[in-house]
């Protein structure tokens, strides 16, 4: 009999005990939440919807002035199991310019997401959370307003020359450079 | 590291607290007829954390609660491990709640000075199956709807109170959102705060009197960590095995399976549901409650159960005497005995029952369908699931046809659903309509006559039944070839999704039949084709089959483009306004398998 077969002193013993113990108790609590965390992680595995072009407005509809006039944007929204057919899912300023040229201006402030408004009065776009001020080509007018850009630009195209299309895209709120939510 | 723990002791006492948790005196030492309390906690602690995550995907609304819990189940990433988590924890709970209780009461675990104890346990015990049928009615599938409203409609039986606690559980006279609301808030807020409380009691006064050892003691004393710690691990462990079991098992045994807890098709209040059944643990009440005649219920449902648990929480009195003990093991035994019978009872009655087991097969076409339809790229309305199912020809097309058609029709020799119908046939057989081997059936000679055709229709000795039986009967293989060219023609005019390779392949001679059908055959004698013809007596040819000309002639058929006063005893469905226009859509689309199909 060699010492081997010895069987295991009661120190190993229990150590070994607790050490299955608590292995045992790692799989329980790690299987459930594992599980849950699994799930909760998801929305990180979404990308966001890619910019897709829609039709806005007319350009009849446009002011000549160049004055901005805020439109919705209708579009098929899908949120989680629901998909809507056509929804308005945000707004665009729109700004007619010499020679029929159209340009839009996301509505939504860069500084932490508010929707903006177009002052008549001042010739100003104002947004109504933080006091940011931006002209009516979207260019920060104060220097103490507290967006780290202007107001975002999104590409126009024009069909029918009549028909104006819009890439409705949403960016980064709070940083200095434009980046595409995906 | 030992510096910060012993400013976290100065100030909580943790030392001492977790020295007392975990090394408690086992007299006697571990075993593991001790394991069964620390797996109800385990399997509370799994319910716990599952559903504080469920709780982020799950909507409590009409039109979202099937919803949300599809999207988890389906589109999220591990949602059919969590809600199967969830779900089969669960369904194995009261199992291992009958176990605890009876180890407490084989052990005499209940007697003084634990009998506050024993009737902690007992309530402890009624919290979680409020907690299961709280729960089953959430995913608002079809199963969980109508066996809360035999749950709910049982609380309505009551005496004097009955039908208003009914309606405050449900929210009002009637199911919808506010039911989804208040079971949730009871679910999820105040039934599992409630449990916490008493789960905490509970444990506080088992550990305040201690084990009730088991005599003779074995061996010499033991501390709860880690021998019995160990042994309360591996039988966890072992619950936990079974609820994964359970989770994949479809998946082990036919390797495309479901994973996870079912999904029925969305709660429908406007149809019968045959397939409704209590979770498996409440069967042996359903079944019970089979044992009573109308107006009886309340013995069935209420004063005996009352009593049966009245009697469980004497327990602790009774065990006073030697006798008394042996009373309550036996009593114990014998309701688990009962339980068991009446479960296998209802088990075996279904098993049986060729009814119920067509109704689970439908129920499960119907989950089966509803998900494709929700996975198609329209995903799911605002208006919820169930807008998918009830706008969907292929499960409402059978249905209306059993209802409204299948008393003289026939499909594929049944009424849509399988069912063979009593009343003997007495007009044709739709399967296939319009399509070719369903008109060249018409123009055989054996087979206009037959009851598959015309036979049992007084129809059986008009023209066209003349025309077929002592004219094509004779006709010269020449002339079967330019049939066969014309049936081709009228077929296309259906335009069948079935048949649209042919048709395009055939195209030449589709436009030979046409010809033929116009000038050779005779049918314009008294069919219209493509053009108006006042003298016409027999169905418009023009576009005959089509989903269009369908819903016309199901509107109307005595209307003069068709059969006019000859028409038999088909009603004008839509004239009569016996059908709406959208269900006569659903029947033509389904007669013309015109469905949503996911791509292969």
């Amino acid at each position: 009999m060699t010492h081997d077969d010895q069987p295991p002193g009661p120190q190993r013993r229990v150590f070994l005990q607790q050490l299955c113990a608590t292995a045992a108790g790692a799989v329980l609590g790690t299987v459930p939440f594992g599980a849950g965390l699994t799930v909760f992680f998801d929305p990180l595995r979404r990308p966001a919807a890619a910019g897709r072009a829609v039709r806005v407005a007319s350009l009849d509809a446009l002011p000549a002035d160049g004055v901005p006039r805020r439109f919705p944007v209708v579009e098929a929204r899908v949120d989680a199991w629901n998909r809507i057919p056509a929804v308005p899912v945000g707004a665009v300023y729109l700004r007619r310019r010499a020679g029929n040229q159209v340009e839009a201006l996301s509505a939504i402030c860069p500084h932490a997401g508010c929707m903006v408004n177009f002052v008549p009065a001042l010739g100003r776009f104002q947004c109504p959370c933080h006091n940011s001020v931006f002209t009516t080509e979207g260019r920060i007018a104060d220097p103490a307003s507290p967006a780290p850009r202007g107001l975002d630009a999104l590409e126009v195209s024009l069909r029918a020359d009549n028909e104006i299309y819009v890439n409705y895209q949403r960016f980064a709120a709070g940083v200095a450079e434009k980046i595409p939510l995906a | 590291m030992s510096a910060v723990l012993d400013w976290l002791d100065q100030r909580t006492g943790l030392r001492q607290i977790t020295r007392a948790a975990l090394f408690e005196n086992i007299p006697g030492g571990a075993r593991w007829r001790y394991v069964w309390g620390s797996t109800v906690v385990f399997a509370l602690g799994v319910q716990f954390l599952t559903g504080v995550f469920l709780w982020m995907g799950y909507s409590p609304s009409a039109q979202t609660a099937w919803e949300s819990v599809f999207y988890l189940q389906e589109q999220t990433t591990g949602g059919w491990l969590l809600r199967g988590l969830h779900h089969y924890t669960a369904q194995v709970l009261p199992v291992l709640l009958v176990l605890h209780l009876l180890q407490v009461v084989v052990d005499g675990a209940y007697k003084a000075p634990r009998e506050v104890n024993f009737w902690f346990g007992v309530v402890l015990a009624h919290l979680v199956l409020a907690l299961s049928l709280t729960g089953y009615l959430l995913p608002w599938d079809q199963t969980g709807f109508w066996a809360t409203r035999v749950s709910t409609n049982i609380t309505g039986v009551v005496p004097v109170l009955g039908p208003a606690i009914q309606k405050l559980l449900v929210g009002g006279p009637d199911y919808g959102h506010l039911t989804l609301t208040r079971f949730f808030a009871l679910h999820a807020g105040v039934l599992p705060a409630t449990l916490v409380v008493l789960t905490v009691g509970h444990i506080y006064l088992f550990r305040r009197h201690g084990i009730t050892a088991k005599e003779p003691r074995r061996r010499p004393d033991a501390a709860f960590w880690p021998d019995q710690v160990l042994r309360d691990a591996v039988a966890c462990l072992a619950v936990l095995g079974a609820v994964l079991f359970l989770i994949v098992r479809h998946r082990l045994f036919s390797g495309h399976g479901p994973l996870g807890a079912e999904l029925g098709a969305p709660a429908n209040p406007a149809e019968p549901f045959d397939a409704a059944r209590p979770e498996w643990y409440f069967l042996f009440l359903f079944q019970f409650l089979k044992l009573f005649p109308s107006g009886g219920e309340i013995w069935g449902a209420v004063i005996i159960p009352g009593l049966v648990i009245g009697v469980v929480f004497l327990m602790p009195l009774l065990g006073r005497w030697r006798l008394g003990h042996r009373f309550n093991v036996a009593l114990a035994g014998a309701l688990v005995a009962a339980a068991a019978l009446l479960t296998y009872l209802a088990w075996d009655g279904d098993r049986r029952n060729p009814d119920y087991q067509r109704a689970v097969a439908a129920a499960e076409r119907d989950a089966a369908r509803v998900k494709t339809l929700a996975l198609s790229p329209a995903r799911i309305p605002v208006g919820g699931a169930l807008e998918l199912l009830r706008s969907d020809p292929l499960t409402q097309g059978p249905k209306l046809f059993a209802d409204q058609c299948a008393a003289c029709h026939r499909y594929a020799g049944t009424d849509g659903l399988g069912r063979r119908p009593a009343p003997a046939q007495a007009a044709s057989d739709l399967q296939g309509f319009g399509s070719r081997e369903w008109l060249a059936l018409l123009l055989a000679p054996q087979g206009v006559a037959s009851t598959n055709r015309f036979g049992a229709t007084k129809l059986r000795g008009g023209k066209m039944v003349k025309f077929v039986t002592e004219k094509v009967a004779h006709y010269s293989p020449e002339r079967m070839a330019a049939l066969r060219k014309v049936i081709a023609a009228v077929s296309a005019e259906a335009q069948l999704k079935s048949q649209a390779t042919a048709d395009r392949r055939d195209a030449a001679l589709i436009e030979e039949g046409r010809r033929l059908l116009r000038d050779e055959t005779g049918c314009t004698d008294c069919h219209q084709f493509r053009q108006k013809d006042e003298d016409a007596t027999a169905p418009d040819l023009t576009g005959y089959g089509s989903r269009e000309w369908l819903i016309r002639f199901i509107s109307d058929p005595a209307a003069p483009e068709f059969y006019g006063e000859r028409n038999d005893r088909m009603p004008s469905f839509g004239r009569q306004q016996i059908l709406t226009e959208q269900q006569i859509g659903l029947i033509a689309d389904w007669l013309r398998g015109d469905w949503y199909e996911p791509a292969p």
